[in-house]
């Protein structure tokens, strides 16, 4: 099954009588090693970094410990409390609103994808300035965003101002904090998923476009029928960055609201960040167990990721 | 070398009773080695400020090598944990009050009572408390700053109006000033801790130091009617409109505009906020300061006076040149240098001191020299622990923007209580 072991290839002749030379134990298992001594660098790292860290969260989430003293054992007691935190809740539903909303960017990207999948002059010029968003930080998106949204000179009170609607503070009023930082965090989002999109657009074989073009399909059924099912690898790459998006969304908030007002705006990446690392923060034990939660919760995602990519390699 | 020093060390001892000798008696003491100070004074002023100190200690001590890392005053707080530690300086600046407790609890801060004992006790007894964790001192401070009532002079007196003595003047102020148009109060919530400040003053004029300082201290329930009247007090502001607009989007520097435009007539703020007023463009002409008035005038007045630290990490490994430093620090030549108007800016806490001719400097020595017989406060965030100070300013900054929710506010603030102490 495997190719033959370099080690098998014709001998000089010269050997003497005595029979084959004891083969080395390298050369035996050269073939068994090798992947092993190209994974083992990538492995030691990601379990140093990844798997390690995982299993001491579980184990820091135990104690109650300000990262100076001693440790102290406490059961399940961060688990318990986080079940009475109102902190806990509204981050939990913050993070599911994130979730749902930012796959907005997927037909969003989609769309500009298909309008700008054409020839015309200067389309690079227009690819480039949709693209722009995906290019500067989010540290900056989230800056322009809150000039944008303020309630005193920004943009968006002064064009609601042109229809007569009030200003309304976005970023300081708790029903729309949310909603307003998962706008922000579209804008470069969308650039993300429709770069994904005018790859895969290229690789969209025309000879089915002409057949079923014989077949009469048109606009929306030929999307729905021929391109899309042709999109399907860039469909699936643009949900993973979208839901490994929306649960990084730490930095806008961190930029445009630190979280409130009065801890509105909290996801549990971030409530995490504050409960054990910021100036008011330092319990360790209580954060460790909002990150278990939180690995937990990207474990249902990892788990479907992993499990459709194992499908089709099988698939193949 | 270490005896030459003890020798030293007590005709150091001797010779404090002379007021002005802290310069002459350091230069007895031939200090050599390294010394490692790590700073947050890292706003230009600030900064060489600091760099100023140094330099004239280093003159004092040929010998010793002075070595300055600056770090940002906002990474600072998160990054003395990590070198108290794993990498600890000589000297560490932090704040009084109970942000000391972790490291004092930790071990990681050397015990300075020495350095009180005797004269330096009377001279900085302001904040000889504020310093004080178990009996025993913990480091030495080195500015600390009023806070207060900044207003437009213009303005109320374009009203018709004075700085107000009792609360239903501050009232009726509001009023006439609301009548025009006017909000008379600014202020940016964002970072929650300025409805803190708020809180300080309400908690204690409406119920006295003791009170404020036992609930700092979780010593008193959240949902005790005392706190409940002091948040009757506030709502009777926040009811009339007193507060600019969406508070809860602007942080401290960006609610400054409202009251440099005349749109907004006072901030409660500490001294730090009129550097920038007046770099906006407010002459002192136009901008005054008063106390925040009496509201129980069975309560002793007592202040807010955030106090500014130097601290020996107990890793140290100069303890001898860091202790000279500190006692440096504090002498009233260097603290009058330091806090001049060109300097920091802020209030020396040696009393021996002088305070430079700055009408806002003058008054909040005043103040917090004479009248604030109650008590010298830290600030909320100071003097609680820094996990319920957290869940409180949350509830502040909630409460201003509804205060119908105050019921489900304190009792979140009550359960964390019950939790953190």
């Amino acid at each position: 099954m495997a190719p033959l072991p370099p080690s098998t290839a014709p001998r000089p002749a010269a050997i003497p009588a005595s029979g084959p030379a004891p083969r080395g134990w390298w050369r035996r298992n050269q073939i068994a090693i090798t992947p092993w001594l190209f994974l083992a660098p990538g492995i030691l790292f990601f379990a140093i970094y990844v798997l390690i860290p995982v299993f001491q969260s579980f184990n820091v989430s135990l104690y109650d410990w300000d990262g100076l003293g001693e440790a102290e054992y406490v059961g399940l007691a961060n688990y318990e409390e986080m079940y009475w935190d109102d902190a806990f809740y509204t981050s939990l539903r913050n993070n599911v609103i994130w979730l749902v909303l930012y796959l907005l960017a997927i037909p969003g990207g989609l769309a500009i994808a298909l309008f700008l999948n054409q020839t015309v002059t200067g389309i690079r010029i227009y690819k480039s300035l949709f693209f722009f968003p995906f290019v500067i930080s989010q540290v900056v998106v989230g800056l322009v965003f809150s000039w944008f949204y303020d309630p005193s000179f920004g943009l968006l009170n002064v064009m609601l101002g042109w229809f007569g609607a009030g200003p309304i503070n976005v970023l300081g009023d708790e029903r729309w904090v949310t909603y307003g930082i998962i706008a922000a965090g579209l804008w470069p989002q969308t650039a993300y998923c429709m770069i994904l999109y005018l790859t895969g657009l290229n690789a969209v074989d025309p000879e089915q476009i002409e057949a079923g073009r014989l077949d009469n399909a048109k606009e929306f059924r030929m999307l729905w029928h021929i391109i899309l099912p042709q999109l399907r690898p860039a469909t699936f790459i643009a949900f993973v960055v979208t839901i490994i998006g929306a649960l990084r969304s730490f930095d806008l908030i961190s930029i445009m609201t630190a979280g409130g007002p009065f801890g509105e705006s909290r996801v549990l990446s971030f409530y995490m960040f504050e409960v054990a690392l910021s100036e008011y923060g330092f319990r360790m034990g209580y954060g460790a167990a909002i990150a278990v939660v939180l690995f937990l919760i990207m474990l249902v995602f990892i788990t479907y990721f992993l499990w459709s990519m194992y499908r089709e390699e099988r698939g193949r | 070398m270490v005896t030459h020093y003890r020798a030293a060390l007590a005709a150091l001892a001797m010779s404090t009773s002379l007021a002005s000798g802290a310069f002459a008696e350091s230069h007895e003491m031939a200090l050599s080695g390294e010394l490692k100070i790590f700073s947050d004074m890292s706003n230009p002023a600030p900064r060489a400020v600091m760099e100023g100190m140094i330099e004239r200690f280093g003159e004092m001590h040929p010998d010793l090598d002075i070595e300055l890392t600056v770090i940002d005053r906002e990474a600072y707080k998160t990054q003395i944990r990590n070198f108290l530690t794993a990498n600890p300086p000589d000297v560490a600046n932090w704040y009084a009050g109970n942000r000391m407790a972790p490291y004092v609890d930790a071990g990681l801060f050397e015990d300075v009572s020495d350095l009180w004992e005797g004269e330096l006790s009377e001279n900085l007894a302001s904040t000889k408390g504020a310093m004080t964790l178990d009996g025993k001192q913990w480091g030495v401070p080195y500015t600390y700053y009023q806070w207060g009532v900044y207003y437009r002079k213009d303005l109320y007196e374009e009203h018709g109006l004075e700085e107000p003595q009792d609360w239903e003047t501050f009232k009726s102020n509001c009023q006439t000033l609301l009548d025009n148009d006017i909000k008379c109060f600014t202020i940016g919530t964002k970072f929650l801790w300025t409805a803190a400040g708020w809180f300080d003053y309400l908690n204690m004029r409406t119920n006295g130091f003791d009170f404020h300082m036992a609930l700092a201290n979780g010593e008193v329930e959240w949902t005790d009617d005392r706190v409940k009247q002091t948040f009757a007090n506030w709502r009777e502001l926040i009811d009339m409109g007193a507060y600019v607009d969406n508070h809860t989007a602007y942080s401290w520097q960006e609610a400054l505009p409202f009251m440099v435009n005349g749109e907004a007539a006072a901030y409660l703020m500490g001294n730090f906020a009129v550097a920038p007023l007046r770099e906006a463009g407010l002459s002192d002409d136009q901008l005054d300061y008063y106390q925040f008035p009496a509201i129980n005038p069975d309560v002793e007045l007592a202040e807010d006076a955030p106090t500014d630290t130097f601290h020996i990490p107990s890793g140290a490994q100069n303890k001898e040149a860091a202790r000279a430093f500190l006692k440096f620090v504090t002498s009233a030549e260097n603290q009058t240098a330091i806090n001049a108007g060109d300097a920091l800016g802020q209030l020396p806490v040696n009393s021996g001191s002088s305070v430079d001719d700055d009408k806002f400097l003058k008054e909040g020595f005043e103040v917090l020299s004479s009248n604030s017989p109650g008590g010298v406060a830290q600030f909320f965030d100071r003097d609680a622990p820094a996990e319920m100070a957290k869940v409180a300013m949350e509830g502040f900054q909630e409460f201003m923007v509804k205060p119908d929710n105050l019921d489900r506010i304190l009792d979140r603030l009550e359960r964390a209580r019950q939790r953190i102490y």
